[in-house]
């Protein structure tokens, strides 16, 4: 684990939805006025439901990206389906067919009420099991933002989903059932988030409904999980009162919490900074070359003989005239998406292994040239010198490349049944390369309960461990703390081609 | 533009666009694309992407980082064409990833005999814009020789699968580009992005790979192939945004037009030659389009004015039903129609 400066819980600095419930706010005895309170959510019928304007996406919107992970009963699948449902993101037929399910199987509940789960539970053997197996991908948006949802189990295999997650997750909820408070395994959720270096965490404190919506059981919970923050060195936590079931401050604030005065679960997931915002204006640029496009005379038909009737491939050259087969006779651009930073024409870059300098001379998105581009975008650079960058080069800032690494430190995440054992020959999947890599030593596994490092022969599925690895070529890997991903990679079997361990780099070995 | 015009010697056409992955140290070209304007000087485009990006264009961004990687990582990729709006995106998309070259892979359409015509007009219209080449899996002629019997039913959308999987092995495709999203089915929300497939070309979702970052293994043994998803995170709204920012051309069944229909199955069925009416069905004529694009015997219309795809991108953020809910025959048989037929190798 690296060191930290301490965790900072509710930082109430990057949303405007006021102040964010956590320990310390709640001794003071702050009572939100009945004023400041937003009116309860009740449930729309379900049958007439109007198209809301805030169902459509913004085009202005960015997209956040961010899971959900929770043990066992603590009421996960009802607190995705609701925020689904009361984000306008379900439609007629599809709530019709869950309805027609939930009653067909005797949900309990409220006459009509219909179990959430199936909204998400997308595999026959889920359904009959009752169980979620696999990451799903959910999507809806709102008028400030669209929304990526990998809807995480919490009990299978759980480091593996969680880690599948949260891995570009802009931020995570964590459910805690209020009657439960933190149990081991919240432990073990927050403790991968740090690792992964989420931005953002929230834990949703469920079923407050069922306490009688008592303030006191809230604040112990908030009061443990900013212990546990601080203990690891999550940088931004949130803790939120919320009833799944009934709704309260999942979309909107509940006036059944009359003594929470922060957001809703919705209200903070519009206002957090994406990783993207958060950090490229501070990384320096990093482009990992996908392939080299050279046309030469395999143009695209529509830039030949002036049939173009793309208004698209004029813009490139100005206004002056159409695009002719002799401009692209030369054309060679290195095609890749910015991972990190920005690049502007003009800028001074190195090429990795290469290790020469050049200018950026145009960056191309399609037939549409641009002034500069920031992760993470796709686009290809055209640069003034004839550089050696094939796939597997990475285009950087010049002066910022870290020393090609033949060995390397990481703490992986080890996801195949198979245990990973010193002397095994893998692939590393870095970035645009595959390389072949040697665990030389597995210095041990992570207890993910004290955070203590003990000694292991072997990883185990599930299993974080900390292992060194000889690398059969160079990489440019960095710390996944400086770069998170230049910093990360798979280990692939050789032969099956299987996924064996996702890893994130902790320190580079000699260069 | 001199330097590039001053090296011009007449027009070698090379039959596919050099995409260089694996090597290394090729020829070098001089003064290479230096020569033209980098101002965009285009209505509505931003000339500097480097403030908040919009979702699409990150959903864009993604996607063309997806198709680069297996263009780059395999040897024989190809799309999965239907002329319907997402195949069309895609197709979009790759134009985008490769420009100025063509697009360097083939796209394949498995024909039921069951199209629309003017679907098969665009999909012809289309290959022959972009210069690439198309690949025909035809249901008629397995029907015709006995591989395969018509269904009771009559629909043919079941029947797809095995000249689809026959046609990825006679074209050794070793990656199959498909234009299916996460959002369409509760199966698909559960689909990786680069989803192994196995020599029975089944789909085994219990034991999918975990997928991170942006880290694609397409690693697979020899019978193996991969579906790549580009689209995957986009939504039917995603993809109407997209298309009506992009300018692209659709099929014109997409947009209100008046059509002799039937009321079936509280769908809006067209009368074709393989969809006649049933007694007792009646045929009535309407303003209508289409929200997907399958075949004539299972792909029902909707009643709409929306004649221009601004129209349509009002008409999708309003809807109350979602695509496949309101225009699907073949995803109502059952809860688990669509994972059972991807677990059998369908797209």
């Amino acid at each position: 684990m690296s060191e930290h400066t301490g965790g900072r819980v509710a930082s109430a600095s990057d949303h405007t939805g006021g102040r964010v419930a956590s320990a310390s706010d709640h001794t003071g005895g702050r009572v939100a006025s009945a004023s400041e309170r937003i009116e309860t959510t009740t449930t729309p019928d379900l049958g007439t439901r109007p198209a809301a304007p805030g169902a459509t996406r913004s085009p202005e919107g960015s997209l956040f990206r961010f899971a959900t992970a929770g043990s066992v009963d603590d009421g996960k699948s009802t607190l995705v389906g609701r925020l689904l449902h009361d984000s306008k993101a379900i439609l007629a037929d599809q709530l019709e067919s869950v309805a027609r399910t939930s009653a067909e199987r005797g949900f309990g509940g409220e006459p009509g009420a219909i179990d959430f789960a199936l909204l998400t539970d997308g595999l026959r053997a889920e359904r009959e099991q009752g169980i979620t197996i696999d990451v799903a991908y959910r999507y809806f948006s709102t008028g400030r933002r669209s929304f990526i949802l990998a809807d995480c189990p919490g009990h299978v295999q759980y480091t593996r989903n969680m880690v599948t997650g949260a891995a570009t997750a802009d931020a995570v909820v964590v459910l805690v059932d209020v009657r439960n408070g933190v149990l081991e395994q919240t432990r073990r959720h927050l403790a991968v988030v740090q690792l992964l270096r989420v931005p953002h965490v929230i834990v949703a404190v469920n079923k407050i409904d069922l306490v009688g919506y008592d303030r006191a059981a809230f604040e112990q919970v908030a009061a443990d999980v900013a212990g546990l923050a601080r203990d690891l060195g999550l940088p931004d936590a949130h803790v939120v009162p919320v009833s799944a079931l009934a709704g309260d401050n999942i979309v909107e604030r509940s006036a059944n919490t009359p003594w929470y005065d922060g957001p809703s679960l919705l209200e903070l997931l519009e206002t957090l900074s994406t990783i993207d915002e958060l950090e490229t204006d501070l990384e320096a640029l990093r482009l990992p070359v996908q392939l080299v496009i050279r046309p030469q005379g395999a143009l695209s038909p529509e830039l030949i003989d002036g049939r173009s009737g793309s208004e698209a491939s004029v813009r490139a050259f100005g206004a002056t005239r159409p695009p002719a087969a002799d401009d692209f006779r030369d054309y060679r651009a290195f095609a890749g998406r910015i991972e990190s930073g920005t690049v502007r024409v003009g800028d001074v870059v190195e090429v990795f292994p290469a290790g020469v300098t050049t200018t950026v001379t145009g960056i191309d998105r399609g037939p549409v040239a641009v002034e500069a581009a920031s992760a993470p975008l796709s686009v290809s650079l055209r640069l003034a010198d004839p550089v050696d960058a094939a796939r597997g080069a990475v285009i950087a800032a010049a002066g910022s490349l870290p020393k090609p690494r033949r060995e390397l430190e990481a703490d992986v995440f080890q996801l195949d049944g198979r245990p990973l054992t010193p002397g095994s020959r893998v692939l590393v999947k870095h970035g645009t390369s595959t390389v072949q890599a040697l665990v030389s030593d597995i210095r041990g596994r992570l207890d993910l309960d004290t955070l203590e490092t003990e000694p292991t022969a072997a990883l185990e599925t599930n299993d974080i461990g900390l292992v060194r690895l000889k690398l059969a070529a160079d990489l440019a890997v960095e710390p996944y703390a400086a770069h998170r991903r230049a910093g990360a990679f798979l280990v692939i079997h050789p032969h099956d081609g299987a996924t064996l361990a996702a890893g994130i780099v902790t320190e580079g070995g000699p260069a | 533009m001199t330097d590039t015009n001053a090296n011009s010697s007449g027009g070698r056409v090379a039959p596919e666009a050099r995409i260089e992955t694996a090597t290394l140290g090729q020829g070098l070209d001089t003064g290479a694309g230096a020569s033209y304007s980098t101002t965009d000087t285009g209505a509505g485009a931003s000339s500097s992407t480097t403030g908040a990006l919009d979702a699409l264009d990150t959903l864009e961004a993604e996607a063309i980082h997806v198709i680069r990687e297996v263009v780059a990582e395999f040897e024989r990729p190809v799309l999965l064409f239907s002329g319907g709006k997402d195949s069309v995106v895609v197709l979009h998309l790759a134009t985008k990833a490769f420009w100025p070259a063509k697009v360097p892979f083939p796209v394949l359409h498995v024909d039921t005999g069951h199209n629309f015509p003017e679907v098969l007009r665009f999909r012809d219209e289309t290959v022959d814009r972009l210069g690439i080449r198309l690949e025909v899996a035809s249901v008629q002629d397995y029907l015709d020789d006995g591989r395969l019997q018509e269904r009771a039913d009559g629909t043919r959308n079941p029947l797809q699968t095995q000249p689809l999987l026959d046609a990825i092995a006679a074209g050794r495709h070793d990656a199959v580009f498909g234009g299916a999203r996460r959002d369409e089915d509760k199966a698909r929300a559960k689909e990786r992005i680069i989803s192994l497939r196995d020599e029975f070309g089944q789909w085994d979702p219990r034991n999918q790979r975990p997928e991170l970052w942006s880290l694609y293994n397409g690693r697979h043994t020899v019978g193996q192939h991969v579906r790549a998803f580009p689209i995957s995170n986009w939504t039917e709204l995603d993809v109407w945004r997209y298309i009506e920012r992009e300018r692209i051309a659709l099929p014109p069944l997409y947009f209100a037009h008046e059509r002799d229909v039937y009321a079936r199955d509280g769908m809006w069925l067209a009368v074709s030659d393989v969809s006649p009416p049933r007694a007792g069905e009646t045929v009535e004529r309407r303003t209508v389009r289409y929200r997907t694009v399958g075949d004539l015997s299972c792909t029902g219309a909707v009643v709409s004015d929306a004649a221009t795809v601004s129209d349509i991108v009002r008409e999708v953020a309003a809807s109350t039903l979602t695509e496949r809910g309101a225009t699907r025959a073949d995803d109502r048989l059952s809860e688990a129609a669509m994972e059972d037929r991807k677990k059998d190798g369908y797209f």
